[in-house]
């Protein structure tokens, strides 16, 4: 901002500039009050910046970072290096690796190198902790002497090149090698980049969430879209009560909602015996623990979602211009496509975008009632966090996941503004 | 709507009719597990669906047997317990450094408003699983996993962006002159933002904060993440009932949730038609 918009102020009188020294002041002054609104805003950008993206933040590096190897075994691996990865490595290198593994078994860590290693190399977790085991009897001095010949008796998979590389590479600190586990692309023996032979599943995974995420998108805006055009133009007393009719499922919280579809699809649930009564179907269906019963249980859940910033956008449409189109004589179809709808996209894009948003990442409902074929990218990263503790591929899952998000959430913000967020 | 314009023929009406219908259905699916669960946990019989003699009315297959389970389960206790100190502190802290910031933000002199806003934001969009994930790295090393603050700190910024969209919605219709008129007077900023903005974006402050509890009592993920034994919640506590033993002990918790919701859903409405007339709307 410079002196000339201070000139303009209406407190000047008329034909006078700013002397060197008001510009001054009038600066001064424009800098202190940027200055106190910036520090206002200080202690929460402190707040989230701990509570929030730093977490963030840790969760990608975690995503490359992957010192469980390199702590465990630094010797070996630092006498890797020279290493050509044609045939066998050094007997030296072998040796040193024996010795490794008798210390990790007698500080019971073998069992978390396997797994380190296993994730690389499938088989491998056996073949390690079997070798710890057997090493760990043995004398230092037979093993200074004889590690090499005993690692290889111990298992024969210390004889393949193959099991020499993965040690090698898992023992890389920092790596995309999560990165490509989740693009289920892996590295052949000369280290160029292919999709992976084994299962294909994370690429599958991620497709079929936007699937879900789609589907749940298309559900919401062919269910909301009538709703909030009926709620945008009744009268405001029934309006009123029919909102509430859309406001209390939407802070109702969302186990009570999972819980209730629990009830309403389970095998002898409510749904079933209303059908079976009817007699719409003699056997009961199978519903709960379905893609169908995720994809219906978040349908219901991120309804308002979408009916919310359509109905602030249908309020503002006056309805004059659809009977204007109708009294001169257009049919009501061709009207409502070329009139009305074209209006209304704004609210539509921003509900739409929204509910895609939130439904790539969600995480309880389909844990809840998906079963096995309703499960999501996000439970997926759970998974790996939980119960196959291989915390790197989880990081790494996520991030793509995030960078997704930042993708959809940058797209939201242009043509929405991330401020105008609707909350009912 | 009631009644239809001359030109309006009977395909018109026809639609109209239909689009009645078509919003009923969907206010019906919207509202239908809401119904569904009320009466379920009234059930004398330990299942999760109607009995025969739900269905014909017998008083004795309706009973509060499970209202009585809640009360005698410790676990559900301090799954109650847990939530109300958890949502409460957390609500304090977001409430606070979010009404702070959102006048900041609301400031025609805030610089990179546009950024910091989305990036204040951003919360609410990033996935909970992700969250929870970056979370429970971050937070071990500050020892924090497993305790009552590390859970605050989550929660309380998961429910700054409510905060932050409630009271800058509030502060647009804020007139600024009043607090240059304060200031022109002689009070010091602080004091104009106690006794002068304060005041009138009370409602907006209210309600951000009724949102960010909201959030933390609702909220299961970042709990299953990063919460001990010791921090259960109430849908924490639902989420391995649901998982490992289903009995309709967790559809009374439900039932009493929501009728926390419409209390909730009630005071919203109020705090809004109050701001509405405190900024003459």
């Amino acid at each position: 901002m410079t002196a000339t918009t201070v000139q303009d102020s209406s407190l000047l009188p008329a034909g006078r500039a700013l002397t060197r020294e008001e510009a001054w002041f009038a600066r001064r002054e424009l800098n202190r009050r940027r200055l106190t609104a910036f520090m206002l805003v200080t202690p929460l950008l402190l707040f989230i910046g701990f509570a929030f993206f730093a977490p963030i933040a840790t969760m990608l590096h975690r995503s490359v970072y992957s010192p469980t190897v390199a702590q465990l075994i630094p010797d070996t691996l630092a006498e890797l290096q020279s290493w050509d990865g044609q045939g066998l490595p050094d007997r030296a290198v072998l040796t040193t690796m024996a010795v490794d593994l008798k210390r990790l078994a007698s500080e019971r860590t073998s069992g978390k190198l396997g797994e380190a290693l296993n994730r690389g190399l499938p088989g491998t977790s056996s073949a390690v902790k079997s070798t710890a085991r057997k090493l760990r009897r043995v004398e230092d001095t037979e093993l200074g002497a004889n590690g090499a010949a005993l690692l290889l008796e111990a298992n024969d998979r210390w004889a393949t090149p193959e099991l020499w590389r993965t040690v090698r590479a898992t023992g890389q600190i920092y790596t995309e090698r999560y990165f490509l586990t989740a693009l289920d692309l892996e590295r052949d023996a000369e280290g160029a980049v292919q999709v992976r032979e084994a299962a294909q599943i994370y690429v599958q995974l991620y497709s079929k969430t936007m699937r879900i995420a789609l589907i749940i998108t298309i559900l919401t805006l062919l269910l909301g879209y009538p709703l909030a055009y009926v709620l945008a133009n009744s009268p405001s007393r029934i309006a009123n009560l029919l909102m509430v009719m859309v406001l209390l499922p939407f802070w109702t919280s969302l186990l009570v909602r999972t819980t209730s579809w629990i009830a309403l699809l389970q095998t002898n649930g409510v749904i079933n015996s209303v059908l079976m009564g009817v007699g719409v179907t003699s056997e009961p269906l199978e519903m709960l623990f379905t893609e169908f019963a995720t994809i219906i249980a978040m349908t219901h859940i991120l309804l308002p979602f979408m009916v919310l910033p359509l109905y602030s956008v249908m309020k503002g449409i006056d309805p004059s211009y659809m009977r204007a189109a109708l009294s001169l004589g257009s049919r009501p179809i061709p009207a409502f496509f070329r009139v009305y709808f074209p209006m209304t996209l704004p609210g539509l894009s921003a509900g739409a975008l929204l509910v895609f948003i939130i439904s790539v990442g969600y995480y309880i409902t389909p844990a809840l009632v998906g079963g096995t074929d309703g499960q999501m990218i996000s439970n997926i990263i759970a998974f790996h966090m939980q119960q196959s503790n291989n915390w790197e591929l989880a990081a790494a899952l996520g991030s793509l996941l995030l960078a997704l998000i930042i993708a959809l959430y940058w797209i939201y913000d242009r043509l929405v503004g991330a401020g105008n967020i609707k909350l009912g | 709507m009631s009644r239809f314009p001359d030109y309006f023929n009977i395909w018109h009406k026809t639609g109209v009719y239909a689009l009645r219908l078509s919003a009923g259905s969907v206010l019906f699916f919207l509202m239908l597990p809401i119904l569904v669960i009320i009466p379920l946990s009234f059930n004398s019989q330990p299942y999760f669906t109607f009995t025969e003699g739900m269905l014909s009315f017998d008083a004795s297959a309706y009973s509060l047997r499970w209202y009585n389970a809640i009360l005698e389960n410790p676990n559900w206790i301090l799954a109650i317990r847990n939530s109300f100190i958890i949502g409460f502190f957390a609500t304090i802290v977001a409430t606070t450094l979010g009404t702070v910031a959102a006048v900041g933000l609301a400031s025609p002199d805030m610089p990179f408003k546009r950024v910091i806003t989305a990036l204040l934001l951003s919360p609410m969009i990033v996935p909970l699983i992700i969250i929870a994930a970056g979370m429970f790295f971050f937070y071990t090393r500050f020892n924090l996993v497993g305790t009552f603050p590390g859970l605050i700190i989550a929660h309380a910024a998961l429910g700054v962006p409510f905060v932050i969209v409630t009271v800058t919605a509030t502060l647009s219709g804020f007139d600024r002159s009043l607090y240059n008129a304060g200031l022109s007077l002689g009070a010091n900023p602080l004091r104009v933002f106690k006794d002068v903005v304060l005041p009138l974006i009370r409602p907006g402050v209210i309600s951000g904060g009724l949102f960010a509890f909201v959030t933390s009592f609702d909220e299961v993920v970042l709990v299953l993440f990063l919460a001990g034994p010791d921090q259960r919640t109430i849908p924490r506590q639902m989420f391995s009932g649901l998982r490992e033993q289903i009995n309709p002990t967790i559809l009374a918790v439900a039932t009493l949730l929501v009728f926390v919701s419409i209390c909730l859903l009630v005071s919203l409405e109020l705090l809004r038609r109050r701001s509405e007339r405190l900024r003459g709307v």
